[in-house]
């Protein structure tokens, strides 16, 4: 991909910017979109239609008004809060996130950075994210904004644990932390003909891991049923009670990128990332793009389906939850997925 | 199942004739009225004694006579083993209305009788948190009373509008 | 720009203590609402919080106080009365007006003609219906489930559709009147409710399927803001708060009032099906249940309802009672309401004391919840049901 950039932008520089624009790009149209999918599952799980006026068809351009709302409107900052902090938080929040994507295969022939050490990367980036909450939570000078950083201090360390246990038992796989690579060890119809060669079908474990994977993601991405930090109904807003306009819109875009974010790092490790579940059948670069957005997409969703369907968790079973689920069922099946590979 | 006069010649024999009249010439139910400072005795009394047990008061309710220059309190006691019910009442001059509380026996007493002290001006000696319960704590007056005359400001805010 | 940039939040410290491990803490105190989203309206709790956990909770009230009592001395008729009756619990404003009613009418000895009991039977019971639709998908919205609260919202509304054919307004409806009814109830209202009640049935198992039996919100609600019966009744609960703390007591039954001996249902109460007798969750199913029993009765009603009779015979020209006073007490959805009028044989009311449920009930709040969590206050104000309006009257 550099190369076609290469062949026809005139210097080095703008091909590189081009290059590293493209994932904001995808983020800021896919949190378009997501918002407006997420009203529009909200509204049908709950028998309504969702946004119908703005913009003719089903209100697509209602995430675009509401952008446009939310920029127009006035930047407060709270009288008592650390400025400086306060209005770094949500920049560092999306740094992070969008950092992130650089080490996602989005097709066969982009990524933003082939480095060896991407899933580790990815691990360590989002990190930032729960350094930000925090500084949003204390700079806000509100009560409620530090009991909601306090939560997601903990929540965000204490899920890492499952996250990471579970990416390292596919890793046990692959033997590669390039997420291109494990992408390319899943070419091809390998399991009875027809099944793709996934992780998730190598082994009964990779499932597990899966589902694993997934609870985990949901409570790192602070989505229902662990939506603690912002939990609305007891904490006002958590760490988001001050903030309004963009720098509130950033947190939310936080938040959506993550989704998706989490959702393509699940699909890259066990759904084959852009390959096409056809075998060669609609594959290349470009469908493989579609193929990773599409398989992206069908986690996040369910994970809307999933915060319009459950209840909340209170902050001591969340952690119950982890430390003593979550965790041990992950280094269990860590332990069982290397006895497989040993095995077959 | 105690009826009134019942309960008033158990009350009569326990704490003296005196003390206690009985109302009777009311359309609605009769009441008996109680000495004010015998009132937490009697309660506890009506509360604990075996077929008696008035364990839930339904509601204490101030209210102001302006024609004798008086305050009151009247007190809807009720048992839930024995079913019956009483209603016992406390009279007192307007310039000097206090009375024990008996939000130690009865814990629905605890806010009823900051009610009552918001709304009147009845103190209840004893009570643990005599707060006002619904105006603002420096609002000036008790606005259930029948002369009652709102300020015209409060806090530099007009209050009539 | 001259200003003195500040370090990190303001907040309220109290002294250290001792945590027992060599370790100090501090306790943070915290105000939770006016201006909280789940506080059901501008209910203020000062709560004290060890970590997440609350060692004090001190509830303030009065934010929506509007006068009720002195609004009703200054009204020159006790039909005036009634709009004010609307606005205390506006969720159930049928109930209310029907205590009232029932109070006047005793005061007054006022019998009304087997057609207007009937049709206030059913609109108290589809009220109930209504106001514990809207209780129980509150409670699941501060559990953190937002889907349940519209489906019960959903069904809410159909009720709602009723009275407004009945009265012409969807939640204060000044329909209740002393001696009988605003007007009659319209032709097709007996059909309008059987398809409701056909159509409800189904909805009770769907919000059990979704919400009741969901593993999330038994371990947030079970087990969590226990009320002994022994306490519920000492502070004057009632309702479903009280029933789902073991007691058996429905005035409906054992203080009987209007016509509710003529029919057959059950006192739902709480087991501790999935924890202790009395935690959030037996008082949250107590409401489920009531409906299918609030159901059983309209049925009942809709069978035995006579078709003939004028509901406004017994409304009196002039409403001006004997010198006297009534303390009548009626069960609306959230417990006892009990009116204390005062007659001093004028139109004018002496004194009307309204007996607020909600009031009583939640000044068991401070009781139950020590120890709690902060998500846990959310639960409890949740489970016993307040409805602001009602509680500052």
């Amino acid at each position: 991909m550099q190369q076609f950039l290469e062949s026809f932008l005139p210097a080095g520089p703008v091909v590189v910017f081009v290059f590293s624009i493209i994932p904001l790009m995808i983020i800021l149209i896919y949190a378009l979109f997501a918002i407006w999918l997420e009203r529009k599952v909200a509204g049908h799980i709950q028998d309504r239609l969702g946004p119908m006026q703005t913009g003719g068809w089903h209100g697509w351009a209602q995430t675009i008004a509401d952008l446009l709302k939310m920029i127009q409107k006035e930047d407060i900052v709270p009288a008592k809060a650390d400025r400086f902090l306060f209005k770094m938080a949500p920049f560092i929040a999306f740094a992070a996130s969008y950092a992130a994507f650089v080490a996602i295969p989005f097709s066969s022939g982009y990524i933003g950075s082939m480095i060896d050490v991407g899933v580790f990367y990815i691990v360590a980036i989002t990190s930032l994210l729960s350094v930000s909450i925090i500084m949003a939570g204390w700079a806000s000078n509100n009560k409620w904004s530090l009991l909601g950083a306090m939560r997601t201090a903990a929540q965000t360390v204490s899920y890492e644990v499952p996250t990471v246990v579970t990416i390292l038992s596919v890793i046990i796989v692959t033997g590669t932390l390039n997420l291109m690579e494990v992408t390319e060890m899943q070419t091809g119809n390998a399991f009875l003909g027809f099944l793709p060669n996934w992780f998730i079908f190598h082994s009964p474990f990779m499932m597990i891991a899966f589902v694993l994977f997934f609870i985990a993601s949901l409570a790192e991405s602070h989505r229902v049923p662990f939506d603690l930090p912002e939990s609305e109904s007891e904490l006002v807003g958590g760490y988001q009670t001050e903030y309004s306009g963009m720098r509130w819109g950033l947190f939310m875009l936080t938040e959506y990128a993550d989704m998706l974010l989490l959702s393509l790092v699940g699909a890259t490790l066990f759904f084959g990332g852009w390959n096409s579940p056809f075998g060669s059948f609609m594959d290349g670069p470009v469908w493989g793009a579609f193929w990773m957005l599409l398989k992206g997409m069908v986690l996040v969703f369910v994970m809307m389906w999933l915060r319009w369907t459950l209840p909340r968790l209170r902050v001591d079973q969340l952690m119950n939850l982890c430390w003593k689920y979550l965790i041990p069922l992950s280094f269990v099946n860590l332990v069982l997925i290397a006895l497989w590979e040993m095995i077959f | 199942m105690k009826t009134a006069e019942e309960l008033h010649r158990i009350l009569a024999e326990k704490f003296g004739e005196e003390l206690f009249e009985l109302k009777q010439d009311e359309p609605a139910a009769p009441w008996i009225i109680v000495k004010a400072e015998q009132i937490r005795e009697v309660s506890k009394f009506l509360r604990d004694e075996p077929g008696l047990r008035f364990d839930s008061l339904m509601c204490l309710s101030g209210v102001h006579y302006p024609k004798e220059n008086a305050l009151g309190v009247t007190y809807h006691l009720f048992s839930t083993s024995e079913k019956h019910k009483l209603t016992l009442k406390v009279i007192m001059p307007e310039e000097d209305a206090h009375l024990p509380t008996v939000e130690q026996i009865w814990k629905t007493a605890d806010w009823h009788e900051r009610e009552a002290y918001d709304m009147f001006g009845i103190r209840f000696d004893g009570h643990p948190d005599p707060r006002r319960i619904l105006c603002p704590d420096d609002w000036e007056g008790y606005p259930l009373r029948k002369d009652y005359r709102v300020q015209e400001f409060y806090r530099g805010m007009k209050v009539e509008y | 720009m001259t200003n003195v940039k500040e370090k990190g939040p303001e907040v309220t410290l109290s002294p250290p203590v001792d945590a027992g491990n060599g370790l100090k803490t501090q306790e943070m105190v915290i105000n939770m609402g006016p201006q909280h989203p789940s506080t059901h309206g501008v209910l203020r709790m000062e709560l004290t919080l060890n970590g997440e956990i609350v060692t004090r909770a001190i509830p303030h009230i009065g934010y929506l106080h509007r006068c009720f009592e002195k609004h009703s001395e200054a009204m020159n008729d006790y039909n005036k009365v009634v709009p004010y009756v609307d606005r205390m619990d506006y969720v159930a404003a049928m109930n209310n007006e029907l205590g009232y009613a029932i109070a006047m009418e005793r005061l007054m000895d006022i019998q009304v003609n087997d057609r207007v009991e009937y049709i206030r039977v059913l609109m108290a019971e589809l009220q109930r219906i209504a106001s514990h639709l809207l209780a129980l998908g509150t409670f699941g919205l501060d559990i953190g489930a937002f889907t349940p609260f519209l489906y019960c919202f959903i069904e809410r509304e159909k009720i709602l559709d009723i009275f407004e054919k009945a009265s012409g307004a969807r939640l204060l409806y000044n329909y209740i009147w002393i001696g009988g009814l605003m007007n009659d109830v319209p032709a097709d209202f007996k059909t309008d409710t059987a398809a409701f009640v056909k159509s409800f049935r189904p909805k009770i198992k769907e919000l059990n399927d979704l919400l009741s039996h969901n593993k999330i919100f038994i371990d947030r609600t079970a087990n969590v803001g226990v009320l002994p019966d022994k306490v519920a009744i000492n502070y004057g609960v009632s309702g479903p708060s009280l029933r789902g703390s073991g007691v058996a007591w429905d005035l409906r039954k054992d203080d009987h009032y209007s016509i509710y001996d003529r029919f057959e249902y059950d006192v739902i109460v709480g087991k501790g099906e999935m924890g202790t007798v009395g935690d959030c969750w037996d008082r949250y199913i107590v409401r489920v249940w009531e409906m299918e029993e609030s159901l059983k009765i309209i049925e009942q009603a809709l069978d035995q309802m006579p078709d003939e009779g004028d509901v406004q015979e017994a409304i009196p020209k002039k409403i001006r009672p004997p010198a006297g006073e009534i303390y009548c007490r009626t069960e609306t959805p959230r417990g006892e309401l009990g009116y204390y009028i005062i007659s001093d044989k004028s139109t004018t009311p002496f004194r009307v004391k309204a007996r607020a449920p909600s009031f009583v009930n939640l000044s068991v709040l401070p009781a139950i919840s020590v120890g709690a969590m902060v998500a846990d206050m959310v639960a409890i104000i949740g489970s016993i049901d307040i409805v602001l309006g009602e509680v500052d009257r």
